[in-house]
């Protein structure tokens, strides 16, 4: 008995003159998890969309319990017994959690296109109890946190009735009861024969739930078998090709005496209080909390995008008057944000335009203020690569090509371009995979030697005691502790953020 | 208490038409309550009806944040051909009025083409089928009017029922696009598409039979619009239409429907917002206000519409969004 549902046979596919898919073999069997890892650009998502029916491969062949599978879009798949729940959450605000699950397949009186809604709401409720959510099927879903928003699409995808489930990171937004939640959703699944395909950066999580692992690396399978063969190094060495003995650079710099910044007594009802820190300059400070602590309302308040009620903020010993994103930027403040998609890049212009936006104008020849076309050019192509930024042309490509590490680059490219002496980095390595995080603490500690101040907010403790010297921690919008280099301990530090005592 | 009236500056938003409308009915009725007399009002809600139902049209494409700036030449074209069918050609009545209606569909079909196909914006499009279209029109009228015999007239100013005929039409256009809307797959597909017509696309609908429907009914309903129109004046001029795609477009923001897609009703939405444009101008009318400084006031009001749309968006996700201390702000 064969129990393959899926099989796919030589799949290449190449976009715009780069190839992404390498003569990849695949097998997917019902009633085990197969997951798939490898860096940000390494194929995974490329994969999954000629599995999902988005796009065809150039060359190879893909079968279906044994018949040609080759579909001609999202609907074919679906069709075909394939769930795909994107990272990026594919649901409608505008509706309800009933009208979202049943959008392509609303269940209608007879002949007259009428909904039945009874029909719609018994049903969402049915699937909304069966992964424990207790919500009305009428909510909209713009009322719902981006946890529960999560849950709803997993929802979604099984209101089908799949024989393959394709999962790509869906932990992310999730709390950790919720991702408890899912694995036991992802084992019910399991016994009950359906096929999963997870793809996850958080290693842990996949030698906790796999049967099987898939590694990718730069479009080629270049390692896989049963779970209980692998261990987290050999998990990272196939994804990156080479022996990972530290995945932190050694910090090759002491923090200097003079201070970079200076935040005194900044306190904005219902966001933050009394927030006192000194940052010095080549010092890496980290900022940790738990979701929902602070830290990025707090570097926004430092930045100058949001305002603040009391307190002072001095910038390498000049205090400002009145915060905002100009004034920052001309004080040699940079602000990487956690939303590079939405916050950090202009995702349909030019990487070349993207980096240079922030040094823009002092590219400027007087009296007009035209550009110096060639000296940025020259610039923002040195820098891209020192970052080793993997694209095509920058003049013609646009970031939206790039996967997310080669994003993150980007915008970190741009802000270097405008010379900081601060850079604050909110999350700087989320979504990336282990090779490029690396380059990013390189950079980081690159950035630190020269004597600049780096801010540092991460919600991965590791990371934090990796590469920071100093590390503060938030909560409901206060610090409440501090830690040196010799005091650095998880448990320590994350019973400090949960507000267990120290 | 903060809590308190955040919630209370959602429900005011969120309900936009309705508190705009009662605010104008209080300013009028203080300014002049005879205003309101059945009479006036019916004359209003009559001469309201033909902008009401290309505003319902115009609805369908705001929702998929699309536009549809034809719909004033297609109201003409439509007129001008069944008018010509009837005066020139002789055609029975219900013949040359159906042909008009197609002609509405055509436009439709012929915008919903360009956009979906030659992937030209909806402005753009529309803009230069808006131009087409009524240079068509006057070349086939040679900018003359047409007459409109008597039983075209008659839908004008018909009673069922003692409620004239326009208004009944408009009833029922509102009706089926009301149920259409909230109860049928299309019309859920289509506030999923004017919301995130990608992630629409993902998740497997046909947006281009939702796009091109949207169209094709928009330039339908404002076939009729123009026919119901010309019937209560008995002639079709070379200049009827002109500026109406503005008066529906106006008329379906104050309403609600927000130019970004996704959000907007056509009832009670749409109609307020008719009803709110019609009785602001013959208010203005009423109350002997300067006749050059009418459009201003009309204009502005609209203009305010389109800020609180704006507006809207951006402070209810401000406001929803959670606090990060419980304190009272």
């Amino acid at each position: 008995m064969n129990d393959v549902v899926l099989e796919l046979q030589g799949i290449d596919k190449s976009f715009f003159e780069v190839k992404v898919l390498k003569g990849v073999n695949f097998k997917v069997k019902k009633g085990k998890v197969l997951s798939l890892i490898g860096e940000n650009g390494a194929g995974k998502s490329t994969l999954m969309n000629i599995i999902g029916g988005i796009f065809p491969p150039t060359a190879g062949t893909m079968k279906m319990e044994d018949k040609p599978y080759s579909p001609k879009g999202p609907g074919d798949a679906m069709e075909a017994g394939i769930a795909f729940i994107h990272q990026e959450l594919n649901l409608f605000p505008n509706l309800s959690i009933a009208d979202n699950m049943f959008i392509t397949n609303f269940p209608t009186i007879a002949k007259v296109p009428l909904i039945k809604k009874s029909v719609i709401k018994e049903k969402t409720k049915e699937l909304l109890k069966s992964i424990e959510l207790d919500i009305s099927p009428d909510t909209l879903v713009e009322k719902l946190s981006p946890g529960e928003r999560q849950l709803v699409e997993i929802c979604k995808a099984l209101s089908t009735d799949p024989k393959i489930i394709i999962f790509d990171e869906p932990t992310t937004s999730l709390t950790n009861r919720e991702t408890e939640r899912l694995f036991e959703i992802i084992n019910n699944l399991r016994e009950q024969g359906k096929a999963i395909i997870y793809i996850s950066h958080i290693l842990n999580d996949v030698m906790n739930i796999s049967d099987e692992i898939v590694v990718l690396r730069d479009g080629q399978v270049t390692d896989s078998g049963a779970k209980e063969e692998f261990t987290i190094d050999r998990m990272i060495s196939s994804m990156v090709g080479r022996d990972i003995n530290q995945l932190y650079p050694e910090r090759m710099s002491k923090p200097q005496e003079e201070s970079a910044l200076v935040v005194k007594g900044v306190s904005q009802s219902g966001i933050v209080k009394d927030i006192n820190f000194e940052l010095k300059k080549g010092e890496v400070l980290g900022i940790f909390g738990l979701m929902g602590s602070g830290r990025s309302e707090l570097a926004r308040i430092i930045y100058g995008l949001d305002p603040y009620e009391k307190g002072e903020i001095m910038i390498n010993g000049n205090k400002i008057d009145k915060t905002s994103p100009m004034t920052s930027i001309k004080n040699g403040v940079a602000f990487v944000t956690e939303d590079r998609k939405n916050e950090g890049l202009l995702l349909e212009t030019s990487i070349f335009e993207n980096m240079s936006l922030a040094a823009m104008p002092s590219y400027t020849k007087p009296p007009f203020k035209f550009l110096k076309w060639n000296d940025m050019f020259n610039a923002v192509d040195k820098i891209a690569k020192t970052l080793r930024l993997k694209s095509g042309d920058i003049k013609k490509y646009a970031p939206k090509s790039l996967s997310g590490g080669n994003q993150q680059k980007v915008v970190i490219g741009k802000w270097l371009m405008a010379e900081p002496s601060i850079l604050i980095v909110d999350e700087p390595t989320r979504g990336i995979d282990v090779g490029a995080k690396y380059e990013v603490y390189s950079v980081i500690n690159e950035l630190a030697a020269e004597g600049k101040g780096i801010l540092m907010i991460s919600s991965e403790l590791e990371e934090l005691m990796g590469t920071c010297d100093r590390i503060l921690v938030m909560s409901q919008g206060e610090i409440v502790g501090e830690f040196k280099t010799s005091e650095f301990n998880n448990q320590s530090i994350l019973r400090v953020a949960f507000r267990q005592g120290a | 208490m903060a809590n308190q009236k955040n919630k209370l500056i959602i429900t005011l938003m969120e309900n936009m038409p309705i508190v705009l409308f009662v605010t104008i009915f209080i300013i009028f009725g203080i300014l002049s309550p005879s205003f309101f007399s059945y009479k006036n009002m019916e004359n209003i809600a009559t001469s309201a009806s033909y902008i009401g139902i290309t505003a319902v049209g115009m609805t369908f494409v705001l929702l998929t944040a699309g536009i549809d700036l034809s719909v004033g030449a297609t109201m003409y074209l439509s007129a001008a051909v069944a008018g010509l069918l009837i005066q020139n050609y002789h055609f029975p009545v219900w013949l040359a009025l159906f042909i008009g209606v197609c002609v509405g569909a055509v436009m439709g079909m012929i915008n919903s083409f360009v956009i979906i196909k030659l992937k030209i914006l909806p402005f753009i499009t529309t803009l230069s089928t808006m131009v087409a279209g009524r240079g068509v029109a006057l070349l086939m009228t040679k900018s003359q009017s047409i007459m409109l015999p008597e039983s075209v007239m008659k839908i004008g100013y018909a009673r069922v029922l003692g409620i004239p005929l326009p208004i009944i039409f408009f009833a029922i256009i509102v009706l089926a696009s009301h149920i259409l809307l909230k109860r049928t797959p299309l019309g859920r597909q289509i506030y999923a598409v004017g919301n995130d017509i990608e992630a629409a696309k993902k998740a497997g609908i046909n947006t281009t039979k939702v796009l091109a429907i949207v169209y094709i009914i928009c330039g339908v309903l404002a076939a009729i619009g123009g026919i119901i129109s010309v019937a209560q004046m008995g002639i079709v001029n070379a200049g009827f239409g002109e500026s109406s795609e503005f008066d529906a477009i106006s008329a379906s923001i104050l309403g609600g429907t927000s130019m970004f897609g996704g959000l907007g009703a056509v009832f009670p939405g749409t109609v307020i917002g008719t009803v709110l444009i019609q009785m602001i101008q013959a208010g203005l009318v009423y109350l002997k206000v300067d006749l050059y400084i009418q459009p201003m006031i009309s204009a502005g009001i609209i203009f305010i519409a389109v800020l609180l749309d704006s507006i809207r968006t951006t402070q209810i996700t401000k406001l929803q969004r959670r606090n990060i201390r419980n304190e009272n702000l």
